[in-house]
């Protein structure tokens, strides 16, 4: 394993809320390596979205309270901080793209003058320098007729447009890493394959690492290297993508995948769907956080919660029944030294 | 199979200025079979849900036909129609949030239709919504609480609640789980799938995830710009898709299997669909289709039959120059 670009370590974030305080994310760590691209998944308020903001700072505080970890981008700790060696984290050093591109954008403000303001505000150009490098940023992002386009303003656009023009501004100081929240949960599917296809090649070319976060298991699987699946806001299990896919160690990550339908023609079998809903995150359950829906679950998971437990080759599942003691054998569920 | 829905030559105008109008359905003609699921998908903007509208009565038809049982729907309903329809026909929408009213309680939601078209007293309709909540997994006493208190899950079960209390033999799903989370479109889908079982109910579910709508359809119909590309059972039209814009579909489609995805050549157009304003002559999909010839972009292509379809109740259909 490379040395990691950016390495998140045990983050854990707080809401106060009319009802009481949300442990929104409760010790997540994972690390982002150079060039590769690691998914973050899991369902509406499992706290992936809230796990990248509190890495760019976006968190708005109050009500909002880090309350533990690190984020540690070469070797220092940005957690709270706004620039790193003099330069801006948020646009300079990482780069962000959001779910939806048509509120996401100013709409008083052509697309030209947008993407030129990040490159005016971090890199110093003049007002002129930084409007003609964002046609070549439009250009980049493969958008017919740039020139034009950026006068334009933002109801000009569709939306596989305006999402091209906000990795255009993501990209417009060249980050180490972008950080994409569901970019493509909005678009239609050949739109979205489109979208895919431009953040792989950009990829390729100025090898950023990319932080993708979705609830598309599809997505996953065409884009990522690592995947980190999130519940109740921890990780349940974090591997390669072949880890999670072919030897998933979780009852979650499992559930997942029957939930959805098999492209299979042969396969004939019903959809599994995974009963009940998340828990509360006011008052978290002090053992496992999916055993109220796992079917797998034992009287140790209602009472403490699971430690990580190593699988090999870096993928870790947060779940008892790798426990050395258990003695539940599940069909489907990778145990440590069974594969690898 | 006899038909209990037939759509014929289906047309919907909407006009937005002088000499400005919308094609959102453009001569479509379908038809679907008794206890039959006929999915329906395309992007946004291909008019699926205005079909669905206007197969229903809530829109009114700018031409064209649909009948059920054999029986000539109004092209334009009023409340008349509606009181006698609405039995047969309901509809199940898209947005859980936006499509409940916030004032009302789930018991009056879900009891609205029985108020209005049946002659159940206000105790025999509390009952009948008690046993609906029961059916569709929620709780009897759920009825007095308010729409804000249920998750997207549990919404959407309302929303099913509040089409099937009627016992129609027809409903129009429009993209009832594309605002679910991953977990919970399994658990809708099944419960839709045990009540189809059970009322032996007739669906057209629109959708634009090509996997699950293979999974829930018998028959697949594939929809551009308004008009219907392509039409087969659901395995033929996502394994073997003929039409060219079928056949990106499924490949944009990305599957959760990264070895797949790994291999996979990519099959991406460039270009969006355009403005259904003022549709171009020819073929809708000509200015984006790898496989265009000169005829496409003057001559429209008609849905033709593929003979090869072998001994097939369901004959194959496909709108396109390539197979004429």
């Amino acid at each position: 394993m490379s040395k990691p670009i950016l390495s998140v370590n045990d983050l854990a974030v707080e809401f106060d809320t009319y009802g009481g305080t949300v442990q929104a994310v409760r010790g997540v760590s994972f690390d982002v390596e150079a060039g590769k691209t690691l998914a973050i998944v899991g369902e509406s308020g499992c706290g992936k979205s809230v796990t990248v903001q509190s890495i760019m700072g976006l968190i708005p505080m109050p009500p909002g309270r880090i309350t533990a970890g690190t984020a540690m981008l070469r070797g220092t700790d940005i957690i709270g901080r706004k620039t790193i060696d003099g330069e801006d984290i948020r646009g300079g050093q990482i780069g962000m793209i959001f779910q939806d591109p048509m509120t996401s954008l100013n709409p008083t403000m052509n697309i030209g003058s947008q993407i030129a303001e990040t490159l005016t505000v971090h890199r110093g150009y003049s007002k002129k320098q930084a409007f003609a490098r964002a046609v070549e940023l439009l250009e980049l992002t493969k958008i017919p007729e740039p020139d034009k386009r950026a006068k334009q303003y933002p109801f000009e656009f569709s939306g596989g447009m305006l999402q091209r023009a906000m990795i255009a501004m993501a990209i417009a100081c060249e980050p180490p890493i972008l950080i994409a929240d569901e970019p493509t949960t909005a678009l239609d599917v050949t739109i979205q394959a489109q979208i895919l296809d431009l953040l792989r090649d950009l990829q390729r070319e100025n090898g950023m690492s990319i932080i993708l976060i979705t609830h598309d298991l599809g997505v996953v699987a065409r884009m990522a290297e690592h995947v980190l699946v999130m519940y109740a806001g921890q990780m349940v299990e974090h591997g390669s993508v072949d880890d999670i896919f072919y030897r998933s160690g979780h009852p979650y990550t499992m559930g997942l995948r029957a939930a959805m339908p098999s492209n299979d023609p042969e396969a004939e079998a019903r959809l599994t769907p995974i009963e009940g809903s998340p828990p509360d995150l006011f008052h978290p359950p002090s053992g496992c956080g999916y055993c109220a829906r796992c079917p797998y679950a034992m009287q140790v998971c209602l009472d403490q919660p699971p430690m990580a437990h190593a699988l090999g080759d870096g993928h870790q599942a947060r779940c008892w029944l790798h426990h050395e003691s258990n003695t539940q054998v599940v069909e489907g569920i990778t145990m440590p030294g069974a594969g690898a | 199979m006899t038909d209990l829905v037939t759509i014929e030559h289906l047309v919907k105008y909407f006009d937005i200025g002088p000499n400005q109008r919308v094609h959102a359905v453009d001569d479509i003609s379908l038809n679907i079979g008794e206890r039959e699921i006929l999915g329906l998908v395309g992007e946004s903007g291909s008019g699926k849900s205005t079909l669905g509208k206007a197969v229903v009565g809530l829109y009114n038809k700018t031409g064209g036909r649909v009948t059920f049982k054999g029986e000539a729907l109004p092209q334009k309903y009023t409340p008349q129609d509606f009181q006698k329809h609405a039995k047969n026909m309901q509809m199940i929408f898209q947005d859980p949030y936006s499509s409940l009213n916030p004032r009302m309680t789930v018991g009056e939601i879900i009891g609205e239709g029985l108020r209005l078209h049946s002659t159940l007293d206000t105790a025999q309709v509390r009952e009948r919504v008690a046993d609906w909540l029961v059916r569709v997994g929620l709780e009897a006493d759920h009825m007095s609480r308010y729409p804000h208190e249920f998750s997207g899950g549990q919404r959407q079960r309302i929303g099913i609640a509040r089409a099937l209390i009627l016992e129609p033999e027809f409903v129009v799903c429009d993209e009832p789980i594309s605002a679910l989370d991953v977990s919970v479109q399994a658990q809708v889908v099944n419960l839709l799938d045990e009540l189809k079982q059970s009322m032996g109910l007739t669906l057209l579910f629109i959708a634009h995830d090509l996997s699950m709508v293979r999974y829930v359809s018998d028959r697949m119909a594939v929809m551009y710009l308004g008009s219907v590309v392509e039409i087969g059972t659901a395995d033929q039209v996502f394994f073997q898709p003929k039409h060219p814009y079928t056949k990106i579909l499924v490949g944009s489609n990305p599957e959760p299997d990264p070895q797949h995805e790994r291999e996979r050549p990519s099959t991406t157009i460039s270009g969006e669909i355009p403005s259904p304003v003022n549709v171009p002559p020819g073929c809708r999909f000509a200015n984006r289709c790898p496989e265009v010839m000169d005829q496409c972009r003057v001559e429209t292509p008609e849905l033709i039959e593929l003979t090869d379809a072998t001994n097939d109740t369901n004959a194959r259909q496909v709108a396109c120059h390539l197979f004429s």
